[in-house]
Formats: C-alpha cells, structure tokens, sequence
C-alpha cells in the first residue's frame, strides 16, 4: 500500500492495485470529524447572531440600554453553573472511559441538572426584562439580544433533550461502542456551548455594562 | 361550527377558502394539466404495482448511487417548472408595450419572477450539484457509500421538501412577490403581510437543512473514506471541487439559515432587526444574504469547473494540463468566495475604500478562473480530441462563459456598477454564467456520467439537437439583454413605455422558445434512449475510456461500488490501472459490509411540510404537532441500533460473475 507514486519500475514488482484482506471498518468512522464540521456550522449560525448583536446592539430606540437591564451578579452565577456543567459533564467522560455505567449516569445527572438550572435562570431573567417592559420587540438592540442569548438557550435545551435521551439508551444498552460515540458528540457539543457563553458573558453582558 | 369564525381561525389559521387561486384562470388550468398528470402518474404507479418497489429501493434507500439519482429527477422536475416561469416573463415582456397590460397583473407577474429565481437556484442547480456529487464522489475516491448514509437520505427528502412547499404556494395561496432574495423591508410583515413569503422562508429553511447536511456529508467522506494511496493530490480534479464546494456549503448555508431565522422573528414575533423603525436596519439582511449568497454561486460553479476538466482530460486523451495549479485556483476561489459580496449592492453607499476593495477582490476571482480556462486549452492542445456530447458542451462554455466573466469584471468596476446596479445588464450577466458554466456544466455531466448510472448511453443525434437549441436559444435569450441593460433598461419591469425597445424583447423571447425546444430535445431524448437502450448499452463500465476510479467498476456499479477496495498509484488511477495491466479480480470475493435501507428520513421530510405548511398559514395546533413529532421521530430513531447488513459472498460472487459473462460479451461483439 505505501508503495508510492515513485514506483518507476513498476512492471518490475507488480503493483497491488486492490485490498485482498480487508478488515470490517468500525462502524462510525467519520463521526466526530462530521460531528465537529456540524459543529463548525453552528458556530457560523452564532457568529451571524454576534455580527448581528454588534451592528444593531447599540440602536436602543430610546428604550433601555444593557446598564437598565443587566444583573451582573446573577449572569455571573449562570455562568458558574454553565462552567460547572461542563466539568461535570468531563467527569462523566472519565467514568466512561473506565467503563463505570454508575458513575457516568451519576456525572450526566448532575450535568443535566447544572444546565437545567442555568436555562431556569435565564427564563427568571428574560421574563423579568420582559415584565419591565424590554420586550424583543422593543428596540433592535433588545431583538439581538434576546434572539443571542435565546439562540444558546435553545441549544442548551435541545442538549439537554439529548442528555436525557443518551442517559435512557446507556441504562438500556450499556456503555457500547455507539452509545460512547454518542456521549462523545454530545461532549463536543456541550463544550461548544461553554464556548459560546464565554463569548455571550464577555461582549453582551460586560462591555454592554461599559456601554 | 362554521359560523363560528373564532373556531375556524383557531383550526384553520389564516387559511380560507379565498387562499384557493379560483379566480385565476392560468392557475387553474395549470392545476387542473398537473392534476390530470399526478392522476395519471398515481394511477400508473398504482396499475404497474411499483409502490412497493419505489419505497424499498429508491425512497428509503442509503446508497448515494440512487439517492444522487433522485436528486437529478428532482432537479430536472425543477427545471421544468422554473423555465415555465421564464418564459412567462418572456412572454409578457414581449408583449406589454404599445399600452399593452400583457396577459399577466403584478401581482402574478412579480411572483412569477421570485418564483423562477428561487426554483432555479435552490431547487434546480443545487439538486443537480448535490446529485452529481453524491453519484460521481464516492465512486471516484474508491468507497462504498458516504460518511452517513443515512443522513444523506434525510438531505436529499428535505431538499425535496422545499420544493413540495414552493410548488404547494402555485394552487394554495401564493408565493413571495419580492424578488428570489427577499430584501426587506419589502419582505417584512408590513408590505408583504400573506403567506407567499412566508412559503419563501419555510421552503428556503427545510431545504437549507438538506444542503447543510449533505454538505457536512460529502466533505466528511472526501477527507475520512479515500481510497488507500489516494492523497490529496491524488485526489480526482472534480472530487476536489467538490470538496471546495461542500467548504462552502458547509460556511455559507448556516448564514442563510440564521439571517432567515431574524427575518421569520421579525414577521412572525414582530421583533426589529430589518425595521426601518425601533434601530433595526434593512442593510444588515441585504449584507448578510450575500455573504451567503455569493460564496452560493460558486458552489455551483466550482464543481461544473469540475466536470469541464474531467471532461476535457477524459476526450481529449490527455493527462489534465496543470492539475496542481487547477487545485490552487480552486482553493483560492473557494477563499475569495468570501471576500467579495458587498459588490452585490456597491450602491449601499459604503464610501469609496470599501469599495474598491470589494471591486479589487472581485476583479482577482478573474485570475484563478482565467488559469482555469488556460490550463482546460493547454490539456485540449495537441490532444485526440473526441467530439461527444460532454465535450461539446465543455467547448460551448468555455466559449460562453468567457464573455459573462468579461461582464463580470466590468459589473466589478464600482463607477461602472452605479450604472449598470440592477439593470438587465445585470441579469444577462448572471444568466450567462450561471447557464453558460452551470448548466453547460451540468449537461456535460449528466452526458458523461450517465452510461455509469443507467448502463446505456443517451441517444446522441437528440442530444446534440438539444445542444445547438440550447446554445444558439442562449445566445438569442441573452444578448439583448445586455443591449437593453446598457440602454438603461432596469430588471423586474412588468410593461414599457418605450416602443423601440420591443424588438430587443421579441428576439430575447424567440430565444426563450428555442431553449424550451432545447428542454423538449432533452427529454424526447431521454425517451428515445431508454427505448434504445440496447442499442446503447455499455458493457464494458468504461464507455469513454475514462481515466478516474468510477469507470473501473460495472456500468451501473453495484450496490456495494467495489468487490475489492482500490488501491491508488497514481493521479488518473484507472488510466494508471488500465496502463500497467491491472487484471479485474474474478475470485476470492467476502461479504460485504453495508448500511441498511431506513424510511425515517421520508417520515421526517412528510412532517417537516406538515411544520412549514402549518407555520405558513398560523396553524398553530397544527405546527405544534409536528414539531413534536419531529422531535419523536427523530429521538425514535437513535434507538435503532442495528443500522447495517452484509451482502453475503455468494451474492456479491453473483454479481461479480454476471460482470464478467457481460464483459466477455463486450469483447466477442
């Protein structure tokens, strides 16, 4: 197989132009690269809400501004659980990698509930904007914002749809090869969404506080 | 309950019984011509007992084989319906002068219009791209299938999807009248308030996930399922185009995907981000769509650029001339792909440097391409050359083509631009590239590859009366359109004051109605072909004498594409094979490892129209059904595990002996 291109004298050993023995292919190959392209994607879909968020984010209409609405503290503690979600979430990850089933239910149940408790924070506060008045509706940049910051909030949820789901076919099916794979995926995407908040918690919420 | 309107809006949404086009003549007619077929068809389906076999071997079928094939019915199914709406326009056009209304009102006209760019770009080209490459690319870099066979199933039932939804619009309300790209605030809720752009968004959206995923597909397969030896600078010219290509789809389509989403929350939730009011900013969409938009025409040409050069290197028996240089133009129009879509609006007024970069940026896509055309020559020169269909249609390009890249980089000229911005100038400009490269490109593929996909070839004296109506039609269409844009004659226009201009419109027309004779040589071809087939057949899976790895196996490949995996030495590696006495294996044949036929991705595309059709006409039970049940098919589907098969030894033996009975044959005949 590694006979090159260089093979100028080719008819003298005759070339393998064909796989006699071949193993089976793991099922699921291509799967995290795939996954990460996805990932790759999504990441554009975020960058169009930011880009958004930076041209329309200072057009307050003579509504509130991010100093009108904004608790640093309590984004703060959102954040905290957000982080603390996704260290849990790498526990579980070493639990699976020492095949314990136990211990990697244990780390995604309290992963599940860092994030389940991150989103209920984030409803506590749209739906205190909302009451105040600073609707999506209200200025440009309240629409950005909201659509943002609503945007991770929604991937959140699907990914904790998807923990949940993963956590079912691991109590079924045990830690088999594409149940690892899966939590694998959902590790990446997860992390991703960290990724994201810090971008979310740096340019929304404080340097909207330094507007 | 009828008298109850309350109920009725809450069941029904905003759908009436007014939303059905009675009142239209043509629509009428036209449903009652697609009625009768559908019947017919159905019925023929029915009589012939095909339902079974349709959906276990073709709709729920993962070999990208079939699923490439039906995204090339879909596309010329399209193409019908989208040069329809060309030639309504020519029509009219023609027609509406002197005081003349023509025979269709603005409001049908203005659909017609957004009808025809929507359909042609989103629902022709992109199908008959992603079709050829999901045929062409995993045969040539020696796999079995795609990355995910499955996913590449649900892509092709999502695209199909959206053109249910946007066909849909024809009989049931109507479609968007703004234009194929929708600037608000044109297409905000204000100015555009029924469900004809609301058609537009939920067909674009569902359709868009289909490119999306097929696009992570293919790029996935590309890099993760080549052949043994197959480097990249091994990698078959059109392979790489269409990993260029699946780049771009993979960075541009989620930008469409997000800048639709702000629009359908500005119409439906009522937020401001494309208001003139409350901050929002129509510009902000105008830009963003381009950022998609422009890098979207280059996945469609790059890989047309593709089939030119296989097509160029395969007739004219020669080794493509600079294949390494042929890659970099393609990289480097993959990367300048983003860099030059604010010249879509030079007249935004973003001030002289902004500019003129993006007229310098533009300006440097020529060089690439230019190198292209170059190194296309430079592989003709000298060579043997075979006049085939696919070679004539690579000639007619290069030819065409060349002239609307010319008009392109004078569009580039910003001073230029502020003149001929949104002038028919224009529109020839585009059509010239877009049929002149796309479509020309498109055809040469379907003539070189389809003796692979079917086992016969396409009737040549139909094909080439197809080519001489299409190009000479091309050439009568268009260039009175760039006399007429440079006479100042601004696009989209219904009726015309000036009566000198109608001879311009006339020719333009007389062209339309040679490329419909064109569309008709296609198809009666086709019929004659298959009527032909064998007379046609091709029984030696190598009908061209082609040099890339498809052409080594059988002509259709079986389902499995190679009994053996190929191992790779060279650039043309079937040339290389065929030169060094590769001798085809006939023994030693193992089960083969393969994906299983599933029928989620049909279950998901059905509910996904139900989701946009509910959307579209504020059905909310209704949508809120479907989402659900999106969400509950799709979790049901993660919990089947047993996703894949093998074909036993003895089948693939089978296969593998009737191959060799067949080129036995070839070669005693």
């Amino acid at each position: 197989m590694s006979k090159g291109t260089a093979t100028v004298s080719a008819t003298a050993d005759a070339p393998v132009f064909y796989l006699k023995d071949e193993h089976d292919h793991a099922e699921g190959g291509s799967t995290m690269f795939g996954f990460w392209i996805y990932l790759m994607s999504d990441c554009l879909i975020f960058a169009v809400l930011f880009a958004t968020y930076g041209v329309l984010g200072g057009n307050y209409a003579a509504g509130p501004a991010p100093k009108d609405l904004f608790d640093l503290p309590l984004v703060a503690i959102n954040t905290s659980m957000l982080l603390f979600s996704s260290i849990t979430y790498g526990f579980a990850m070493l639990a699976m990698a020492k095949g314990k089933v136990g211990a990697t239910q244990g780390w995604l149940a309290l992963t599940g509930l860092f994030g389940a408790a991150f989103i209920c924070i984030e409803l506590y506060e749209f739906a205190h904007m909302i009451h105040e008045g600073a609707t999506p509706q209200r200025s440009a940049f309240l629409s950005s914002f909201f659509t943002l910051v609503g945007t991770h909030g929604l991937h959140v949820t699907i990914g904790l749809i998807w923990l949940v789901t993963l956590m079912v076919q691991v109590a079924r099916y045990g830690l088999i090869q594409a149940n690892m794979r899966r939590l694998m995926c959902l590790s990446m995407f997860w992390h991703f969404l960290d990724v994201i908040w810090i971008g979310v918690f740096t340019f929304v919420y404080l340097m909207g506080m330094l507007r | 309950m009828f008298d109850n309107p309350e109920l009725i809006k809450l069941v029904f949404g905003r759908l009436t019984l007014e939303s059905f086009p009675l009142h239209e003549p043509i629509l009428v007619a036209t449903f009652i011509v697609v009625a009768l077929g559908g019947i017919a068809l159905v019925g023929a389906l029915t009589y012939f007992r095909l339902w079974g076999y349709l959906w276990r071997e073709w709709f729920t079928t993962v070999d990208h084989k079939r699923i490439g094939i039906m995204y090339m019915v879909l596309g010329i199914v399209m193409l019908l319906r989208g040069f329809a709406d060309a030639i309504m326009i020519r029509l009219q056009q023609a027609m509406a002068f002197n005081g003349s209304e023509g025979y269709l009102n603005a409001h049908h006209f203005d659909q017609v219009f957004t009808a025809h760019g929507v359909i042609m770009i989103f629902f022709v080209a992109m199908p008959l791209v992603t079709g050829l490459m999901n045929f062409v690319v995993p045969l040539q870099i020696g796999a079995r299938d795609v990355s995910f066979p499955f996913l590449n199933n649900f892509s092709f039932w999502m695209t199909a999807a959206g053109a249910v939804l946007v066909m849909m619009s024809l009989f049931v309300g109507e479609f968007a009248k703004t234009g194929w790209l929708a600037y608000p605030p044109l297409s905000g809720i204000g100015y555009s308030p029924d469900a004809g752009m609301d058609y537009y968004i939920w067909a674009l959206q569902i359709a868009g996930i289909g490119t999306l995923l097929s696009g992570v597909n293919l790029l996935a397969t590309i890099v993760k399922m080549r052949a043994p030896g197959m480097t990249m600078m091994k990698l078959p010219i059109f392979t790489w185009t269409a990993l260029c290509t699946n780049v771009l789809i993979v960075a541009a389509f989620p930008v469409l995907t997000a800048v639709l989403a702000l629009l359908t929350l500005d119409r439906y939730v009522g937020t401001n981000f494309f208001t003139n009011d409350f901050g929002g900013n129509p510009m902000m969409y105008v830009n963003l769509i381009w950022i998609w938009g422009h890098p979207e025409v280059y996945i469609l040409i790059l890989p047309a650029f593709g089939i030119f050069s296989e097509v160029t290197s395969t007739f004219a028996s020669k080794r493509l001339f600079g294949y390494t240089s042929m890659v970099y133009a393609t990289i480097v129009i993959t990367i300048l792909a983003y860099l030059v879509w604010l010249h879509h609006f030079f007249t935004m007024g973003s001030g002289a440097s902004v500019n003129s970069f993006f007229g310098i940026t533009t300006m440097i896509i020529s060089i690439p391409t230019g190198a292209k055309i170059f190194n296309w020559l430079f592989t003709m020169y000298r060579g043997r050359i075979r006049f085939e269909l696919p070679m004539m249609w690579t000639i007619a390009f290069m030819l065409t083509f060349i002239i609307g890249g010319m008009t392109g980089v004078l569009l580039a000229v910003p001073p230029a631009d502020f003149v001929l911005h949104n002038s028919l100038f224009l529109v020839a400009h585009f059509h010239n590239v877009i049929i002149g490269g796309v479509l020309f490109g498109l055809f040469a593929g379907i003539y070189y590859w389809f003796p692979k996909a079917f086992g016969f070839r396409l009737d040549p004296f139909w094909g080439k009366m197809s080519f001489w109506f299409w190009v000479v039609g091309f050439y009568f269409a268009f260039m009175p359109l760039y006399i007429l844009g440079l006479m100042g004659v601004t696009r989209r226009l219904r009726t015309f004051e000036d009566p000198s201009l109608q001879i311009w419109f006339v020719i333009a027309g007389f062209g339309a109605f040679l490329v419909a004779l064109g569309i008709l040589s296609f198809l009666i071809q086709i019929f004659v072909s298959i009527r032909n087939r064998e007379a046609l057949r091709d029984l030696t899976g190598d009908p061209w004498d082609g040099r890339t790895l498809e052409w080594s196996t059988a002509s259709p490949p079986p389902a499995y594409n190679f009994a053996f995996t190929p191992v790779i030495h060279d650039l043309d590696s079937w040339y290389d094979m065929k030169k060094r006495g590769y001798k085809r294996p006939e023994s030693g044949f193992r089960a083969i490892h393969m994906p299983s036929n599933t029928g989620t991705g049909v279950i998901l595309a059905v509910i996904s129209i139900i989701f946009g059709f509910a959307m579209i006409w504020y059905i909310w039970w209704l949508a809120a059904i479907a989402a659900v049940a999106l969400l509950a098919v799709s979790i049901g589907h993660t919990f089947n595990y047993k996703r894949d098969f093998h074909i036993s030894a003895d089948d693939v033996v089978l296969t593998e002996n009737a191959r060799t009975d067949l080129l036995a044959a070839g070669v005693k005949s």
